[in-house]
């Protein structure tokens, strides 16, 4: 799919600064994302990748600048932040499923609070993600009795329950035995096929050459370059770059 | 006369007088438990607020009241304050104290609770769009309970034995009942067997329902445990720590 870059962007951020103390987490970041377009963070860790996402859908509260997202302002008013997450789904490192409920409930819990679904409608979309993900058949079990990866499938199913337009991926592969990878980047790739706005963070550089459009390299705060998947893996304009990817890629 | 009398002691469990106490001790406990509860809750929640003003007020209710003796604080509240004017029946007396102390180690144990469940809980229920409401009655609290109740279930049979101390400010519960029956016929270790037994047994059926109710909010977590025991070191730590 061809990002439509008339339109107005998915995500805008304009010069946004995020302090931790005297830490500078992000510093001067601008980033735009087009409709439909996947982008894929990289850089050495502590680089500010995951607090850029997590400023995405005012998960982390950005310090200094703008963000909009679908043309709305994250400037930190309830009604704002609300509109803004309704819009984006996000997948954690560590899953974050909720351990007392089955796999399930944790889908249709937001369809049926945040939405005001009903059981049986909820259940039906539910269903139809976790089918998706194709998981279906561990629909009541809790999560605690799944592999990781399952863990992870139901993690992007519950967030697709709410009909994202943007997901946010925070290291989604991170947590996971090295076995359970393919199946977490396959189902990130078919969402991917299907023209959903993409921003994942991930030290994976395969999906990054397949799938991204741009990819984004930070580091200590800051973004240093983007470009396309063969642009930057095969002529890194920084040096920074350079010895990181000299670092991942064996 | 023999040393001891073991038909005297099971007359004395059978004894109106003293299983009218036994009803005392219990009323007693569920009514601070109750009150406690409910105080406790509400000095967690302004410890855990982010206002320096209230968080500290509850930080010293919590320092003051599980910093000294439930036994003086008592006998202020019933001989005490009487000098100030201000007057209670006896068993009110009671009930204030138990309550007030109560309240300061639940609210304590409220506050681990919430604290042992990570912040990714939160976030994720903030990603999905969920309301604070929701949050806290669908994802925080459940999860929080099941690490409280094991503390919890501890507080509450020390509280138990606790209400005996109501009996030095005359409140007629099982172990001042004790008192009066052998101060009467001089059965020491009669009156006291009977009152043990007593005691065991309530604590006993304490027990019984504590495990209950770890049992049924346990359900999901134990498979949980088996699998991610590494992740949850928090939850196993603050549990056996007060065990």
């Amino acid at each position: 799919m061809q990002p439509q870059l008339r339109e107005v962007p998915a995500v805008r951020m304009e010069a946004v600064y995020k302090h931790y103390g005297d830490f500078t987490a992000l510093n001067e970041v601008d980033l735009k994302v087009a409709k439909g377009e996947k982008i894929v963070v990289c850089g050495p860790s502590g680089s500010g990748k995951s607090t850029l996402i997590r400023c995405i859908n005012h998960i982390e509260k950005h310090d200094e600048g703008l963000i909009y997202v679908n043309g709305v302002e994250l400037d930190h008013q309830r009604k704002n932040i609300d509109a803004v997450r309704r819009d984006t789904g996000m997948v954690f490192q560590s899953f974050n499923l909720f351990p007392h409920m089955t796999v399930l409930e944790n889908c249709t819990l937001a369809p049926m609070t945040a939405n005001g679904m009903s059981e049986a409608e909820a259940r039906d979309l539910a269903m139809h993600f976790l089918t998706k993900v194709r998981i279906p058949d561990q629909a009541e079990k809790f999560p605690g009795q799944l592999s990781g990866g399952q863990q992870q499938r139901v993690a992007i199913a519950r967030a697709l329950c709410m009909r994202p337009k943007i997901m946010l991926f925070d290291e989604p592969t991170s947590a996971l035995d090295p076995e359970m990878v393919k199946e977490v980047l396959e189902t990130m790739k078919k969402l991917a096929e299907e023209g959903m706005t993409m921003l994942c963070v991930t030290h994976e550089m395969g999906f990054a050459r397949e799938v991204a459009d741009r990819i984004v390299f930070m580091n200590e705060g800051r973004v240093v370059e983007q470009a396309a998947p063969e642009e930057f893996f095969k002529h890194p304009k920084s040096e920074r770059a350079r010895t990181f990817l000299d670092q991942i890629i064996h | 006369m023999s040393l001891f009398s073991p038909t005297a002691a099971v007359s004395y469990f059978f004894n109106y007088f003293l299983m009218k106490g036994v009803l005392v001790t219990i009323g007693l406990t569920v009514a601070a438990v109750v009150g406690g509860l409910i105080l406790g809750m509400g000095i967690a929640l302004l410890r855990m607020s982010s206002n320096p003003v209230l968080a500290g007020a509850a930080r010293f209710y919590i320092w003051f009241f599980r910093g000294t003796p439930l036994l003086i604080q008592l006998v202020v509240i019933y001989s005490g304050l009487p000098q100030l004017g201000i007057k209670f029946s006896v068993i009110t007396c009671a009930l204030v104290g138990l309550i007030l102390n109560e309240a300061a180690y639940l609210a304590e144990i409220v506050r681990s609770g919430f604290m042992a469940v990570s912040a990714g809980q939160r976030e994720a229920a903030w990603a999905l769009s969920l309301s604070p409401w929701v949050t806290f009655r669908r994802v925080t609290l459940p999860q929080a309970f099941r690490l409280m109740i094991p503390p919890l279930g501890n507080s509450i049979n020390s509280l138990l034995k606790a209400t005996s101390l109501a009996s030095v400010i005359s409140v007629e519960e099982l172990m001042r009942r004790s008192d009066m029956l052998m101060q009467e016929h001089f059965q020491i270790l009669e009156v006291y067997a009977a009152a043990t037994a007593y005691y065991l047994i309530l604590t006993s059926v304490w027990d019984a329902v504590q495990r209950r109710l770890e049992k049924h909010f346990g359900r999901s977590s134990a498979a949980k445990t088996r699998r991610v025991a590494a992740s949850a070191p928090v939850a196993q730590a603050s549990a056996g720590a007060r065990a």
